[in-house]
């Protein structure tokens, strides 16, 4: 039985790539994961499937029926349900208020809305409880208030964007159990996702989309990730580890007891103490919001610690502005690009100049030098191949990938030696964190200490020299990257452990870790 | 690139094109709604500019509009609404027509001073908004409203015979300037005389457009003005910037009263123009805080302000020129957030297309050499 068939479709504009000549079955009682770079066109037709966009050509049919969405509110009352990737949840409301909301019609708002709820909740496993408020809930919770609203809408058909990426480990494998649960109850799931080892391990059937079209189909059990992600990209697979160890004596920046606290007095930063050296990629594991935007901020100045001193290459820059800061060597790769990094309606060149106004090649004195800045942007554009038809297009015509590749070679421009590096792969296709990793590398060889925020586990340990872990504004155990697992450091962000992080196989007694860093091959036997 | 150039150009006269065919036709129902004839107020407005004289006058009116909308336009840049500017121009040219009264320099002194006056002036009533919303949070533009209102008063009291005030007749004044202050016109014979400062207004926007697109301090500015965020996280200290931004808005607002005062009426009385600190906002949106465009609005809002007393001997009421004005700026707000949002759009779709069809600057597609090579001759 066919839940969904998308065939031929085809959608010209807008958006920067089109979709074309697309074909995806989803069975019936199946998780179907759709894999695709980011910017291959896994959202516009997501779009199209919820009615957010019509398609210019191709059919779509629900239940072996052909159907015309004009609206998301024609695709729900056809079972389609969208998770976003970014919550719509009103904190401020109950479970019951939230699922409700917009749908009072249904099972009214009270008794027999409540009974409905648990109903769906107990029969798929969710745990979710109907009166608590949202705002007391956490990520994954909210996740599940989120796919309960769908399907209290009546949904066969899920569509999840990205669910992972805001998840831990043990997260996911509980989402994992919950979607298992709905395929078992003859629902279908179509799971979006670019982390290819989830999507192995719990789809049963996998599209690939390249370049807005589909170039495949794959059964997991008959595939590796890395066939899957050569299929994605149609090339070779990066990998994030890196050889050999650059790490020197040298500290380039040392942060000493910093503290930093909400107006209301909350420790938003508390007792943060690390010394980063030349050649150094010192990772920051943690859950979002525990800190990590406070540190990058009160490292590049644009919050200033209440106590604590940061140094940086010996010299005390606890007071200096950020302007200061980046001209003596800080580089600063933003976690959100469009609020931090660009200036999205400027053209590119203009971008090249934000962040370093005062220093060569875009300045002369306190006079701009346009031409020497458009210069230097051809020459980034084409160094970090950032995909453009001219340095005249504004930031906002570029994809994400492109805007971040062209974020890194403007840091990279200027010489930096100490690079905050806050998601720097985040929403950027496979060939672009490639590179942007290579350039973290080779700069790390020349001597660059680099601090690493990332959500993406695998990456923190591929590049990271030494890993600490964040939680609740403390740096509460650190782990050595080349013998942790993944899972160990998601116990760890939920603040379940602290200190110094061990491989679980060690025995306590054993002479083991005087060897450990050398040959994390015996030790993973 | 020179197809993205074409295209910036088509969007930069799109907007204002189409704001001004909207506010004709509106006016003209409105002529027709109230049983005129639609189209013969215009015909004598467009013939009033073909007269020397009448364009003498608008050249000169424009002058004030001009810097007032640099002013605003400077505001405008960094996301700040400076509202104040009437009052801060008002304020700035009784400073200076006060001390022009009471000061006898030589003419390469006294004409200095008294632009250092007026310029400080400005300076002194914006900055108060701007360390009010630096300090305290608040809001320049309710900050800017007050001080018009208090300015209105502090000029009343320095009116007054016992302050700085010398009656004439009924009027109020603050006796005439020195004459080494005055600055002489430009002689156009029987049409008049062009104001000596015109020259002024035109330095200050040749000034504007360099200090915004060719320094340090204004790439910072117009960032400020387009993500305060990245502005922020790029180094820009965002309070010093609002502070600064006011303080350089007040400074040339302070100069828009001058080309009238040291060019013609030598003395700052009831007669004085009031009211161009707003028009200055109205004729800033228009010119899209380009100084080039913003030329060409302080020429048509001056055109309908001189233009349009002749309606009145046709049996026209010469208030058809100021319903204009309304729907210039109404037109204006509106075309312009579609035009910028279609061109946006636009061009995300072109830069799509051409990366599909391998236009790609110095990528690594095959052939890319060719199209950087010729996108660099192009320029």
């Amino acid at each position: 039985m066919t839940a969904v068939e998308l065939a031929g479709i085809t959608k010209r504009f807008p958006g920067v790539v089109a979709n074309h000549d697309i074909h995806l079955t989803v069975r019936k009682g199946t998780v179907h994961a759709l894999v695709g770079e980011n910017g291959a066109g896994k959202s516009t037709l997501m779009k199209i499937l919820y009615g957010m966009q019509k398609p210019d050509e191709g059919t779509i049919a629900i239940d072996g029926e052909q159907v015309a969405f004009s609206s998301p509110a024609d695709a729900i009352a056809r079972g389609i349900g969208m998770v976003h990737q970014h919550f719509m949840l009103a904190d401020n409301l109950t479970v019951l208020e939230n699922v409700v909301l917009g749908s009072e019609k249904l099972y009214g708002i009270g008794a027999r809305a409540r009974r409905k709820i648990q109903e769906i909740s107990d029969r798929y496993g969710l745990g979710v409880r109907p009166d608590v408020l949202v705002e007391e809930l956490g990520v994954a919770a909210r996740q599940r208030v989120e796919i309960l609203k769908v399907l209290y809408r009546g949904a066969t058909t899920l569509i999840l964007d990205e669910p992972t990426a805001v998840l831990v480990p043990q997260e996911v494998d509980a989402l994992f159990e919950n979607l298992r649960g709905l395929k078992s109850e003859g629902l279908s799931v179509i799971f979006i996702s670019h982390k290819l080892g989830e999507v192995l391990s719990v789809a049963d059937e996998i599209t690939v989309i390249r370049r807005g079209t589909t170039v495949g189909t794959a059964v997991p059990a008959e595939t590796t990730p890395r066939q899957l992600a050569e299929m994605m990209v149609g090339s070779e697979l990066p990998t994030p580890e890196t050889a050999e160890s650059t790490v020197t004596d040298r500290p380039v920046v040392t942060v000493d007891k910093l503290r930093l606290a909400a107006p209301g007095g909350k420790a938003l930063l508390d007792d943060i103490t690390f010394t980063i050296h030349e050649g150094e990629v010192l990772g920051i594991a943690g859950v979002e919001g525990n800190g990590q935007t406070e540190l990058v901020d009160a490292l590049i100045g644009l919050r200033h610690a209440d106590s604590g001193t940061i140094r940086f290459l010996g010299e005390d820059i606890t007071a200096l502005p950020t302007r200061k800061r980046r001209e003596q060597g800080i580089g600063y790769i933003p976690e959100d690009r469009h609020r931090h990094g660009l200036l999205l309606e400027a053209p590119l060149w203009e971008n090249r100049i934000l962040g370093h106004v005062t220093e060569r090649p875009n300045a002369k004195g306190v006079w701009l030098d346009p031409k020497a800045a458009q210069e230097d942007t051809r020459r980034i554009v084409t160094t970090y191949d950032v995909r453009t038809p001219g340095i005249d297009v504004t930031a906002a015509s570029l994809s994400g990938g492109n805007q971040q590749k062209l974020i890194v070679g403007r840091e990279m421009s200027h010489g930096p030696r100490f690079l905050i590096a806050a998601h720097p792969t985040r929403g950027v296709d496979v060939g672009a964190q490639a590179a942007i990793w290579d350039h973290i590398r080779e700069a790390r060889r020349e001597g660059l200490a680099v601090l690493l925020i990332s959500a993406d586990l695998d990456e923190l340990i591929g590049l990271s020299d030494t890993l600490r872990v964040i939680y609740d504004g403390k740096l509460v155990a650190d782990a050595d990257p080349a013998t942790i697992t993944p899972e160990q450091l998601g116990t760890a962000m939920t603040g379940a452990a602290s200190g110094h992080l061990e491989h679980e196989e060690i025995p306590e007694t054993s002479a083991g870790p005087s060897r450990s860093s050398e040959s994390p091959e015996d030790e993973a036997r | 690139m020179k197809k993205f150039d074409r295209e910036r150009v088509l969007l930069a006269v799109a907007g204002p094109v189409i704001a001004l065919a909207v506010a004709f036709v509106l006016s003209a129902i409105v002529l027709i709604a109230s049983g005129k004839n639609p189209v013969e107020p215009f015909a004598l407005m467009f013939e009033q500019a073909t007269f020397s004289d009448i364009q003498v006058l608008i050249i000169n009116q424009a002058s004030m509009y001009y810097i007032a909308a640099l002013a605003v336009a400077i505001g405008f840049r960094m996301n700040l609404f400076n509202i104040g500017v009437d009052g801060q121009y008002q304020l700035a040219a009784m400073a200076a027509a006060i001390v022009g009264a009471h000061a006898a320099l030589p003419a390469v002194l006294q004409i200095p001073l008294l632009l250092l006056t007026a310029v400080l002036t400005g300076a002194f009533w914006s900055g108060i908004a701007g360390v009010l919303k630096v300090t305290r949070g608040v809001s320049e533009v309710v900050a800017t409203i007050m001080l018009n209102a208090i300015a209105t008063s502090v000029i009343g009291y320095l009116w007054l015979p016992t302050v700085f005030g010398v009656k004439v007749g009924n009027n109020n004044t603050t006796g005439e300037m020195h004459e080494s202050g005055w600055v002489p016109g430009i002689d156009m014979g029987e049409a008049g005389e062009i104001y000596g400062l015109v020259i002024l207004a035109v330095l200050l926007g040749i000034g504007y457009w360099v200090v915004l697109n060719r320094t340090r301090f204004g790439f910072d500015l117009r960032a400020s003005g387009a993500s305060e965020s990245a502005a922020a996280a790029s180094g820009v200290s965002p309070k010093r910037m609002v502070l600064t931004a006011m303080l350089l808005s007040g400074a040339i607002a302070g100069l828009a009263g001058l080309p009238i005062l040291l060019g013609d009426t030598h003395t700052y009385s009831l007669n004085f123009p009031t009211g161009i600190g707003f028009l200055g906002i109205g004729i800033a949106l228009l010119g899209r805080n380009s100084p080039v465009g913003i030329a060409f609005a302080a020429l048509l809002w001056a055109w309908l302000d001189k233009a349009s007393p002749e309606l009145d001997f046709h049996g026209y009421d010469k208030e058809i020129a100021v319903i204009m004005q309304g729907l210039i700026v109404l037109s204006v707000v509106v075309s312009y957030e579609a035009v910028r949002e279609w061109g946006l759009r636009r061009q995300q779709r072109r830069v799509g297309a051409e990366l599909a069809a391998g236009h790609v600057l110095g990528g690594a597609v095959a052939g890319a050499a060719n199209t950087t090579t010729k996108e660099v001759a192009g320029r």
